[in-house]
């Protein structure tokens, strides 16, 4: 492979476990903008730890997820209180905060808003990248199996009656927002180490509404929503390139056209379904 | 010192008080989550420009931004809100976060990424009033926001029109059977909610002397701030958050610093959400009262 073709495969493995990563606390109806915080929390703490603690790649990818996800869960308790736009803004406030944190402090172990340089005495490939995808989608497709998968979509449909049928929703959507964080800080680790720098501003508000928008595009109700999404996003500006300047423009107009044709996401529960792609198992419903 | 302070901080906080009576405006009318207010604000600032520069006088060049920003939120209404009415609230916002990327690449393709600014449109008098300088721009600017502000708090309160508003916010299907024109309403609504963004952006680029594509996203999320903070879905809440918004942000970098600018507005907005999501002015203003 060409490395321009290398790089695009790395970002689109990135994007794709930060879908999911958003993709996870949104299964039970939580839907977070602030994801790129927990990435820059995964990819600042195993940063330094390479780089300063010299520790090997893969426990300071652990130890950042783990931040991450301590902060998600100490983050989910509040955000229980909260719903729909009130829930996002609040992501969205945290995020913000944690990208100033970085701005701002532990600039002599950072670098501060001048960058994070001097990243690099790791080994790291591309598939380290698509390892921790597989990881993460073997996850997914156990958990979509299992009596936990059933009650996250239960809670996704409707909080109310799963409490009642005896759904610990607390526990659950805690859980959620923790494994969420903790994939986006294995991500942002993977970022860091793969990119080789990294700076407040990659993880702006722009980020967290772009890894947002790839789940919502793709489909939130299944886990494959968030891959193609995810892929979809990262591959289409490279096939637009021909639109030049005008790629910007076009890539909001595609967003406002899908959300009108398909409001709930390309890929939908029915379609996982062998009967939705029979056709005249669907005519002979009433 | 701390009075100048203040002051700049309300000059800064009409800015988002505006911005936030734009969210406001669609949020408690019509419960939908217009994403693309910060790009609207811009977009008012860049026609305010544009007409400035093709030789009209800013008082005819402001009304005709005015009426751009109010056709281009019109615009967002057709595709991010009549074809959505019966999805989640989500998806409307979703759809106009699409079009918070399409205006702003739109403006960058026409009129370019570099910074511009508003040629001097008066001759600034500076009036000392013991140690506080206040120039006569300022209170042009200042009295200008104001009087949107009030004239529209008196519509919405005092006219017939702003009464259906009222109603609509109630509930639209209860206002439609008593006859109210809850089409008429909607598309009056995302009007005025674009027409005040775009007074907005022309102020803003007036006294801080920036306009660029990019000038949108922070103060549309301060906007933002400013609403939450304030308490949702009310016009008087929002100007008095924007004001609060504004004046924390140029206190905190008064006091602490630079660095702690975005930690105070943000923690702040936190909070809010967490401890008070009636907003701050939920006493005074009783929580049935939308917009």
């Amino acid at each position: 492979m060409s490395s321009y073709q290398l790089d695009l495969f790395s970002s689109l493995g990135i994007n794709i476990l930060l879908a999911l990563s958003v993709y996870c606390p949104m299964a039970t109806g939580q839907l977070s903008i602030g994801n790129a915080g927990f990435m820059a929390i995964g990819a600042y703490v195993s940063a330094m730890l390479t780089v300063h603690v010299h520790l090997p790649l893969f426990p300071s990818l652990i130890i950042g997820g783990i931040a991450a996800a301590i902060i998600g869960v100490l983050f989910g308790f509040p955000a229980l209180r909260l719903k729909g736009i009130f829930l996002a803004m609040a992501t969205l406030c945290f995020g913000e905060i944690v990208r100033n944190f970085f701005m701002n402090f532990l600039q002599p172990l950072t670098g501060g808003a001048y960058g994070f340089r001097g990243i690099g005495d790791v080994p790291i490939s591309i598939s380290w990248i698509w390892g921790w995808v597989a990881l993460s989608l073997v996850f997914f497709f156990f958990l979509s199996r299992s009596r936990l998968g059933l009650a996250l979509m239960a809670t996704h449909d409707d909080e109310t009656v799963s409490e009642l049928i005896g759904i610990n929703i607390v526990f659950l959507k805690v859980a959620a927002f923790g494994v969420g964080a903790f994939i986006a800080g294995v991500a942002g680790g993977l970022y860091a180490h793969y990119y080789l720098y990294i700076e407040p501003e990659f993880f702006n508000v722009w980020e967290s509404i772009f890894i947002a928008l790839y789940v919502i595009m793709g489909g939130m109700l299944t886990y494959w929503g968030p891959v193609l999404g995810a892929s979809i996003f990262t591959l289409l500006p490279e096939f637009l390139r021909f639109l030049q300047d005008w790629r910007g423009a076009f890539f909001g107009v595609v967003i406002i056209g899908l959300m009108i044709a398909r409001p709930s996401g390309l890929v939908t529960r029915e379609m996982l379904r062998i009967d939705f792609w029979i056709p005249y198992r669907k005519r002979r419903k009433p | 010192m701390f009075i100048q302070q203040l002051f700049n901080g309300i000059m800064l906080g009409s800015t988002y008080a505006m911005i936030a009576i734009a969210f406001t405006l669609l949020l408690g009318t019509l419960n939908m989550f217009n994403f693309a207010i910060g790009e609207v604000f811009m977009l008012g600032a860049i026609f305010g420009l544009t007409f400035v520069h093709m030789g009209l006088p800013l008082s005819v060049a402001l009304p005709l931004a005015m009426i751009c920003t109010g056709v281009a939120c019109l615009v967002i209404e057709r595709f991010s809100f009549k074809p959505l009415r019966n999805a989640p609230p989500l998806i409307p916002l979703v759809s106009t976060i699409g079009f918070s990327i399409f205006f702003q690449n739109v403006a960058v393709n026409i009129w370019g990424s570099e910074r511009a600014q508003f040629p001097q449109w008066m001759e600034p008098i500076n009036f000392h009033i013991g140690p506080v300088l206040i120039s006569s721009t300022q209170l042009v600017i200042l009295g200008f926001a104001v009087c949107l502000m009030v004239a529209l708090d008196l519509f919405i309160q005092r006219t017939r029109l702003g009464r259906g508003m009222r109603a609509v916010a109630e509930s639209l299907e209860t206002a439609t059977i008593l006859g109210v024109d809850s089409r008429l309403i909607i598309l009056m609504t995302f009007f005025g909610s674009g027409a005040i963004a775009g007074a907005g952006g022309i102020l803003f680029g007036l006294s801080f002397s920036i306009v660029s594509p990019f000038m949108g996203m922070d103060p549309g999320i301060k906007g933002i701030a400013s609403m939450i903070v304030g308490g949702m879905g009310n016009v008087r809440g929002a100007i008095v958050g924007g004001m609060f918004i504004g004046i924390i942000e140029v206190l905190s970098v008064a006091y602490i610093g630079s660095s702690a600018r975005d930690f105070a507005v943000y923690g702040l907005v936190f909070l809010a959400l967490l401890l008070r999501p009636q907003g701050i002015l939920g006493v005074i203003q009783p929580e049935k009262e939308r917009i």
